[in-house]
């Protein structure tokens, strides 16, 4: 048995080379595979609908993609769209689909797979404790339900079920990864630990390359082993490679959880195959005992102004451990002062971030008696309106701006403001509201397939 | 005196989903890494005292096959949130390069 499974890149709309995939449609897969999303660009795609990527560069990567399974008539499969793999992100990938299919004038059977979990539902098995918290986990109830767009995570089996349906391309809402690359192996009988194992690896495309970029990769999937090639014959995977691809953006590198159960790398032999390509056995799949669908939630925290600066001067930057606090407490009545009971302390924040002074690793910084040449200042105002941020902002800038020196006598400018006016509005800002698993009666009961004929 | 960063061709620090922070240590070559294997200069007390954790939190990982150390644990602040300064959590493993390391 051989079952090859093409990773054409690591996310739709980064990008590979078009030779790249003209080598894979030559080595015929079995099913073109990409996940189109991620939660590591944070919560702002689940919880705004939009994408973090640019249609332009989705619609590029696309319409290659499209028109490499029509040359094969294989499936195509592309999860977690949109990013978020909200059912917004799903319209947005179907939106442009649509479009490239009437320019190429292609034809196919196109499954939607949507994961957005309704509110009832949820709240339904949240009474029936069938909402498990993972470590850690915010905290969780109804009231985060209901101000939360929160989805489920898909398995291979809500795939499985287009492809029952006769879908040739599959665009699905948030879904694991790997379970778009198992989808097919699993239902043509391959080994589960070695299709899991392959899905794990191929699941970021070529990032597990020995230089690492954003292009594809072939799975090979046999009877005892697989094999990882890289589809440009300039780029390498080595034993070493593809071995430490495990550790990327897992906790543990052994034992990798799935909705249906857990792939276990630990006793994994890798073997070069070649001075390019690898092969790997022994690798297990055990299975669970109940079966979880992650959830994922973003909620609105407020709306947000942002004023960037710099300051040159070290007595000023020196100074402003102990002027800040006592800045803070002038704005807050000054803030009282015009908005009196419209807004109270609790409802904003103003928070400085001193770069050069600890602002990437707070209280964890270890070089904290150093002094830097200079300090870059951005202040975040985070309000319940975009109208009361602009309108601290604007009090904090200015204010900011002529704070006063221990030791200067007279009126002097404070920060160096790049920018005029130095506000800048940022929208809405979200946080990552749930880290659960569902526990559904079945695995398809949490996502709703749609088909139509393109 | 060797640091940990002078055996290592990478170290990063990366999200492993929005609420946990988790750093790969990469050696350069088999003799290096048998060599921290061997002297075991990062522990989980010593990641719980940098990074304020509990031991018991903490994940602690050798992978023989990648020449590499994997450690884990909640993120401090958690991704996204208004105190989080590293969305990607990438800029956090300064701390472990000067890690001392005997012969």
């Amino acid at each position: 048995m051989e079952i090859r499974v093409l990773a054409p890149t690591g996310v739709i709309g980064a990008g590979f080379k078009a030779s790249s995939l003209k080598r894979g449609i030559d080595l015929k897969p079995h099913v073109i595979a990409c996940d189109a999303g991620s939660t590591d660009s944070g919560p702002a795609a689940l919880g705004s609908g939009k994408a973090k990527l640019s249609r332009d560069a989705c619609k590029r990567d696309l319409r290659l993609l499209l028109l490499a399974r029509q040359a094969l008539d294989v499936p195509l499969i592309i999860g977690s769209c949109g990013t978020s793999g909200s059912d917004r992100g799903v319209d947005w990938m179907v939106d442009i689909a649509l479009e490239i299919a009437d320019e190429e004038s292609i034809n196919f059977n196109l499954a939607m797979i949507y994961a957005d979990q309704p509110a009832d539902y949820l709240k339904e098995a949240f009474k029936k404790d069938k909402i498990k918290p993972l470590q850690p986990a915010p905290h969780f109830d109804e009231g985060v339900i209901d101000t939360s767009n929160i989805v489920g995570m898909m398995g291979t089996e809500p795939l499985s079920e287009a492809l029952d349906a006769g879908a040739d391309v599959i665009l699905a809402g948030r879904a694991s990864d790997s379970a778009l690359y198992a989808v097919v192996p699993e239902r043509m009988g391959a080994d589960r630990g070695l299709i899991w194992h392959a899905a794990k690896t191929i699941e970021c495309g070529a990032a597990c390359c020995v230089t690492p970029a954003a292009d594809g990769l072939m799975a090979y999937i046999r009877d005892d082993h697989f094999e990882i090639e890289p589809l440009d014959l300039e780029a390498r995977v080595t034993p070493l490679s593809v071995a430490a691809h495990t550790l990327y953006e897992n906790s543990n590198p052994f034992l990798l959880t799935e909705p249906s159960g857990v792939v276990d790398t630990e006793h994994a032999i890798y073997t070069a195959t070649s001075d390019r390509s690898v092969k790997v056995s022994g690798s297990a799949f055990h299975p669970a005992d109940i079966y979880t669908v992650k959830l994922e939630g973003s909620q609105l925290v407020g709306y947000q102004t942002v004023v960037v600066g710099g300051i040159r001067d070290p007595k000023v930057f020196m100074a402003l451990d102990k002027i800040l606090p006592l800045a803070k407490v002038y704005f807050h009545e000054r803030i009282s002062e015009l908005f009196g009971n419209k807004l109270s302390i609790d409802e904003y924040d103003i928070n400085y971030r001193l770069y050069g002074r600890g602002a990437v690793m707070g209280e964890l910084e270890i070089n904290t008696d150093t002094i830097p040449t200079e300090v870059g200042v951005l202040i975040t105002i985070t309000a319940p309106t975009q109208e009361f941020a602009t309108k601290i902002a604007k009090l904090v800038s200015h204010v900011s701006a002529h704070l006063p020196i221990p030791g200067y006598d007279g009126l002097i400018s404070t920060i160096a403001y790049p920018f005029s006016p130095p506000e800048i509005d940022r929208g809405p800002t979200y946080r990552f509201s749930v880290n659960h698993v569902m526990q559904p009666d079945t695995p398809l009961e949490m996502f709703r397939n749609k088909y139509i004929e393109v | 005196m060797t640091t940990i960063a002078q055996l290592c061709s990478l170290i990063r620090s990366k999200n492993a989903g929005p609420f946990v922070l988790t750093f790969d240590l990469m050696f350069t070559d088999q003799a290096s890494y048998d060599r921290v294997r061997r002297t075991k200069p990062i522990t989980k007390a010593l990641l719980a005292d940098l990074y304020k954790q509990q031991e018991d939190d903490i994940t602690l990982v050798y992978h023989d096959q990648a020449l590499a150390i994997k450690a884990s644990f909640p993120r401090p602040v958690f991704q996204g949130e208004p105190r989080d300064s590293d969305c990607y959590g990438g800029q956090q493993y300064v701390p472990l390069m000067s890690i001392k390391v005997s012969d």
